[in-house]
Order: C-alpha cells, then structure tokens, then sequence
C-alpha cells in the first residue's frame, strides 16, 4: 500500500511535468507574440522590445524552460501579464467559487444519478425507467449552455413573474459569510452543472445494477431468504457501486478546469472564467498555473480512486 | 403426505423469440432423509423447475402446484416464500466462484443469513454457528477462514461454504443444482461424499440435479429423467441403471465417462442436439434423435405410465424392452419392426 502510494506520487509528478512542458512549449509557439498582445497593435517595437526584456522572453528558451520548472516546483507560479498580481493569489481567489460549484453540483449529480439508476434498474422498462431515458437523453444532447440559459430563464425569470426568488444572480458569497445567500447564488449553477452529468450516472448506474442484479451471487441472496430490499441495496447496490464511483472521481478531478460555460452563463468569478480570460488575454503565466492546477486536481483524484477502490473491492491489491 | 409433492409443474417465458416453454408438466415428490436425482442434459429444464418452486425464476408463467408440507409454493406471497427460503429449503449452485459475494466475508454471509430468519440471535452467536458450519464441511482453521473473502478461498473450499450455508438453518430439504460440476474430479468425490454424510446426519431430503449420471449413482435413491422440459423415466436408482426403458435413458447411462460408475468403457455421446423448446417436437419429443422412432412416436405423445413397479417411462416401446443388454436391443427393434408394419397396414 505505501510502496503503492510513493510510486503513484512519483508517476503524479512526472504528469505533472509532462503536461506543463507541453503547455509551456505550446504558448512559446503562439502565432501572435504575448509581447505583442500586452503592447496592442500600434505600439513602437521598442515598446515591444522593453515589454519582451521585462517579461524575460528575450532569454534564451531553455533558460527560460529552466526557470519556469524550478518557480513551478517551488510553487511559485509567477505574475500575470496582464494584472501584475501574483498567479497563485489569482487561483486561490478564484478557487472557493468553483470548489463549491463543483462541490455541490457533485452531491446532487451523484445522488440523483444513483438513486434513478437504481430506481429504473429495478423496474426496468417500467414508467420511471422510461422517463429516466428521456431525460437521461436530454441531458446528453442538450448543449451546456442551453440548459444553464434554460434553467436561468425557468427559475429567475419565470420563478420571479410569481414572487418566487429562489435564485439571485451576483458574486460567489462565501458560506461562512451569509449561507442563504450562498445558497441562493449556488443553487442554479448546481442545478445546471448537474444536469448535464446526471444523465450520464444514471446511464452507467442502471448498467452495472442490471449486470450485478443478473449475477449469481444475487440468486444465492434471494434464496438465503433475504428481503428484496437487502437483496437490491446491500448485495446489489454495494457491488454496482464500484465502477460508478471510479468515474465519480474522475469526473471530480477533471471537472475543476471545465466548468467555464456555467461561471459565464451565472456570472460566477470562477477557475473557469479565469482560464477564459487569461486565454483571450494570452496571459500566459495565468494558463500555466491554471492547466497545472487541474493537472494537479486529476492526479490527485485518481490517486484516491485507486486507493479507494482497494477498499471498495476486496479482490484489488494495491502493489 | 410427502416433504414436498410437485404435480404437473408447468414453467414458460415470454421471449422476443416465442414463448419458450422450459418445463412441460413435471410431477415428482419426496419424502423427509430421501434423495431425489434430477438428470438431463443442458437445456433439459432441470434448474427452471427448481429455481420455480423457489420463486427465484422472474418473469417465468408458472402452473401446476407444489405442496411443501402441504402449503403450494406457487401460489404463496412473497414474503412468505422467503421466509421459507433459506431455512426450510436452501439451494446449493452449481457454480461456487460466482455464488458466493465476492465483497462480503463468507462468515459475514453465512451470519447474515442465520440473523434473516432468526433476528433474536445475537451477532457473537450467529458468528460462532457460522464457524462450527465451516468446521463442520471440512474447512481447515475456520475461526480464521471466518473472515476470509471468498476470493481467498478454492473453488472445493467455496463449495463448502456454500454446503455449510445451505445446512445454516437446518433445511427439511437441500436442492443441489449441480454443485460438483465446476469442480475437479477429485473434490468432486469430496463434496459428493460430504453432503451425503451431512444429508444422513440431518436427515434432510435432497434433490440431486446433474447431467451425469454417475454423480447420483451412489447417493439418488429415486431418479427422474428429464428431456426437453419433461419427465421421460421415474424410478429408483438400481432399476434406473440395469433395467432403463426409455431409449434416452439408455443414452445417457452409455455417454457416462468411464470410471465414474458407468459399465461401459467406451463414451458414446446421445447424437444430435436438444430440440427447440420454442416449438418442441411433435409426438415424443425425442424422436428426431430416437433409434426406434416408429410413425407413432412422430404423431402421437407417449404418456409417463408405469412399465413396472415403482418404473414410469413415457415410450412406446414394450413394457419389457428394459435393460441395455443385446437381448433387449433385439426386443426394441423386433418392436420397431412391428410398429412399422402396423402403421403401413
Ligand atoms: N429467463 C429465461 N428466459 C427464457 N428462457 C429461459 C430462461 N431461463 C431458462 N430458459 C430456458 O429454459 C431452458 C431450460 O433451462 P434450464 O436452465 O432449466 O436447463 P438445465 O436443465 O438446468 O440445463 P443445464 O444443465 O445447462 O443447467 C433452456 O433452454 C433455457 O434457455
Ligand atoms: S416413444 Fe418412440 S421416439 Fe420416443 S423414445 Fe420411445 S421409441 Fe423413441
Ligand atoms: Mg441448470
């Protein structure tokens, strides 16, 4: 288990690596120079040029390769191009907003996906079963931010025709600030986020229950005597559960740099509508340490699936 | 009154395909210590006629009546069938690695089964029953092996488990659903002889299900044979093994693999394949694989009639055309030859 975990963390690391090297090369090939970008199109190229001096892009490119590595490593992450602030506080700004989003529209994608999962399994082909398809298939076809528009409209402009205001649209507000107003601003973009993945483990739920529920070992908890309810959650369930939530880590971990639709669409100062910005912006140092960021989330994410799974499943050695 | 009296069971499934009719009238019982084996080959509907009785067949349009001390199972609530299940029938599968839970610690599966029907015993007590079962089937260290996975254990040694689940609650009646055909030959023997000593012990009556005829040529005190979802020959097991009557019987008794109890030394499979249960054959249903089929046989069913005592068949050969010997072989055909000529008169 210990020999397990080292070796995951030296593999994270090289990820690491790989993927902000490639990133790094890839913004060194930019067609339009950052130089350029920050100084506008009618700036002198002496202004180019002192830009460029500033920045450090006038030494050589593996110095420059060099010291990003050893910053990157010691966690330092440099200063935007752009706002001059230090990277790493621009991120753990914009953290909180996105945890949070991510967070909650998690809990309820992964209890609603499972619960419905389950629910058409059992009853398969009934009526929840078919309502469950058609929505599962509007969840998969609806472009993300058709559903966030939809639901915005739906619940701020209908809700709101009838006095209800079940959402406020503004700033993310920290919860230890004032929780119904967290609540309130949260509430829609969960809705939204989720939606568009609930569909997906209600699909993945309701084809490993029906695989585990067709399985012997189901057969011999039904002739022990057990009832139906033992039967489908605690000898069902507890096995189709395994491979529903390695993809729920999965997701977790990679979703922390894709929520970009959903900030936009609900205003939310985000890790999404960073990468957003900084990209329009070419503020490079920014797209560094956000792609290394999300890097870091995936990483760490399937570490704790791996280990996880080690718990989930007796029969999985970690060695 | 029997243990368990089943008539005329009739099991069907609705497939996209047609309705598949696994199990055509099927009338057997058995009593308290008796040991009843099932034999067919694959597809024959020995599992779906006792998994029926067991309300472990979903989706299945089931008829006829199964008396368990005179309560029929078939038309039972749900909850009633259950709480028979496990403690006064429990059935053993054929496949050991896949029965058991692979998440659960087989202790925890044999106590979660005891505390199902006995919810007053306390945890610590169904624990201690559950390593005296595994004690009791041959499981070496089993207050260690308690809280092993069954992915820890062999396949002889999940078997076990599984005898010593099916014993947990003391049955009136065992249904073995080929419980040794995953397993090697060797403890194959192990587990045959395990539960037939556990059976003697418990004096529990059991139903032996197998393809291979040898399996219950030790241990089945009556034989039912079964062919494409019907019974063919109901006997005991000496008259069954020296004096069959159905041709397909005698089939079967000539494809036992030297050593196992068969006399011949030579392995003579049964030719052609089991019929479509969909739309089964017309007449008897063996007759496109039958040496001796005769027109009659083509047109017209042949019913489960005693050829002798305590002997059924449902052939239309002669009461005497019982045994395997050279003899009885011209005495079936001398009778094809009859039935023929009948026919063309
Ligand atoms: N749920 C089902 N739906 C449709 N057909 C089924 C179903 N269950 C069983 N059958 C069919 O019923 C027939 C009898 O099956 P059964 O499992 O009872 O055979 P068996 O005698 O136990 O054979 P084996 O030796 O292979 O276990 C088979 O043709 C099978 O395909
Ligand atoms: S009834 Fe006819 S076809 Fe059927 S087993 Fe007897 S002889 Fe063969
Ligand atoms: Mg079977």
């Amino acid at each position: 288990m210990f020999r397990f975990i080292i070796r995951r963390l030296l593999f994270g690391i090289l990820v690491l690596w790989l993927v902000s090297s490639t990133v790094f090369g890839l913004l060194h090939l930019s067609p339009t120079p950052v130089e350029k970008m920050i100084a506008g199109p009618r700036a002198s190229a002496a202004t180019v040029a002192l830009i460029r001096h500033n920045l450090g892009l006038d030494r050589p490119f593996l110095i420059q390769y060099w010291s990003f590595l050893k910053n990157t490593f010691t966690g330092d992450l440099g200063y935007s191009y752009v706002t001059q602030s230090k990277v790493a506080s621009l991120i753990a700004d914009r953290l909180p907003a996105t945890l949070w989003l991510v967070f909650g529209a998690a809990v309820l994608w992964f209890v609603g996906g499972i619960t419905t999962g389950v629910l058409s399994a059992t009853k398969a082909r009934g009526l929840l079963d078919r309502v469950s398809t058609v929505f599962v298939l509007i969840g998969l076809s609806i472009p993300p931010f058709l559903m966030a528009l939809l639901l915005l409209f739906l619940f701020f402009t209908k809700f709101g025709d009838w006095g209800i205001h079940l959402f406020q649209p503004g700033q993310y507000v920290s919860p230890l600030a004032d929780p119904t107003m967290f609540l309130q601003r949260m509430i829609l973009p969960w809705l939204a986020l989720a939606f568009l993945i609930v569909a997906t483990y209600t699909r993945l739920t309701r084809g490993s229950m029906m695989d585990v529920l067709s399985e012997d070992y189901i057969r011999t908890a039904r002739a022990k005597g057990l009832s139906e309810r033992r039967v489908v959650y605690r000898h069902g369930l507890r096995a189709a559960l395994t491979p529903v939530i390695t993809q729920f880590g999965v997701d977790l971990g990679a979703l922390i740099g894709s929520t970009i639709v959903t900030e936009k669409v609900f205003g939310l100062q985000g890790i999404g509508q960073l990468v957003y910005s900084s990209i329009v912006q070419g503020d490079t140092p920014v797209i560094l340490g956000v792609t290394l960021l999300t890097a870091l989330f995936v990483v760490v994410a399937n570490l704790i699936v791996d280990i996880g799974y080690s718990f989930l499943d007796p029969r999985v050695r970690l060695d | 009154m029997s243990l368990l009296e089943v008539t005329d069971l009739k099991v069907s499934f609705n497939t996209s395909d047609g309705v598949v009719q696994a199990v055509r009238g099927v009338t057997f019982s058995i009593d308290r210590g008796q040991t009843l084996g099932i034999v067919g080959e694959s597809g024959s509907g020995k599992s779906v006629s006792t998994q029926t009785l067991m309300g472990l067949t979903p989706g299945a349009k089931v008829g006829g009546q199964a008396l368990f001390e005179g309560q029929d199972l078939l038309t039972m609530t749900p909850d009633q069938l259950r709480r028979i299940r496990g403690s006064q029938i429990s059935m053993i599968f054929q496949d050991p690695l896949s029965s058991l839970h692979p998440l659960y610690k087989v202790g925890w599966q044999i106590v979660e089964m005891i505390k199902a029907h006995e919810p007053g015993v306390s945890k610590a007590a169904a624990r201690k029953r559950a390593i005296e079962l595994l004690g009791m089937v041959g499981i070496p260290q089993p207050d260690r092996r308690v809280d092993d996975f069954p992915h820890q254990f062999s396949g002889g040694m999940r078997q076990r488990a599984m005898i010593a689940m099916a014993l947990a609650l003391n049955p009136k009646l065992i249904i073995a659903d080929e419980p040794t055909t995953a397993l090697d030959a060797t403890v194959q023997a192990q587990i045959l002889d395990l539960m037939l000593r556990l059976q003697r012990e418990f004096d529990t009556a059991l139903i032996m299900i197998t393809h291979d005829l040898g399996v219950i040529a030790d241990l089945a005190d009556d034989v039912l044979v079964m062919y494409a979802g019907k019974p063919v020959e109901h006997t005991d097991r000496r008259t069954l093994y020296y004096r069959p009557h159905h041709p397909y019987t005698a089939g079967l008794l000539r494809s036992i693999p030297s050593g196992s109890g068969g006399r011949n030394d030579r392995l003579v499979p049964i030719p052609g394949q089991p019929p479509s249960l969909i739309s089964p054959p017309s007449g008897c249903s063996f007759h496109p694989r039958c040496a001796y089929t005769m027109d009659r046989c083509v047109v017209e069913e042949p019913p489960l009639r005693p050829v002798a005592d305590r002997h059924r068949s449902a052939c239309w050969l002669p009461d005497e055309a019982v045994g395997l010997s050279a003899e009885v072989e011209n005495l079936r055909g001398m009778a094809v030859d009859q039935g023929r000529k009948e026919a063309s008169a």
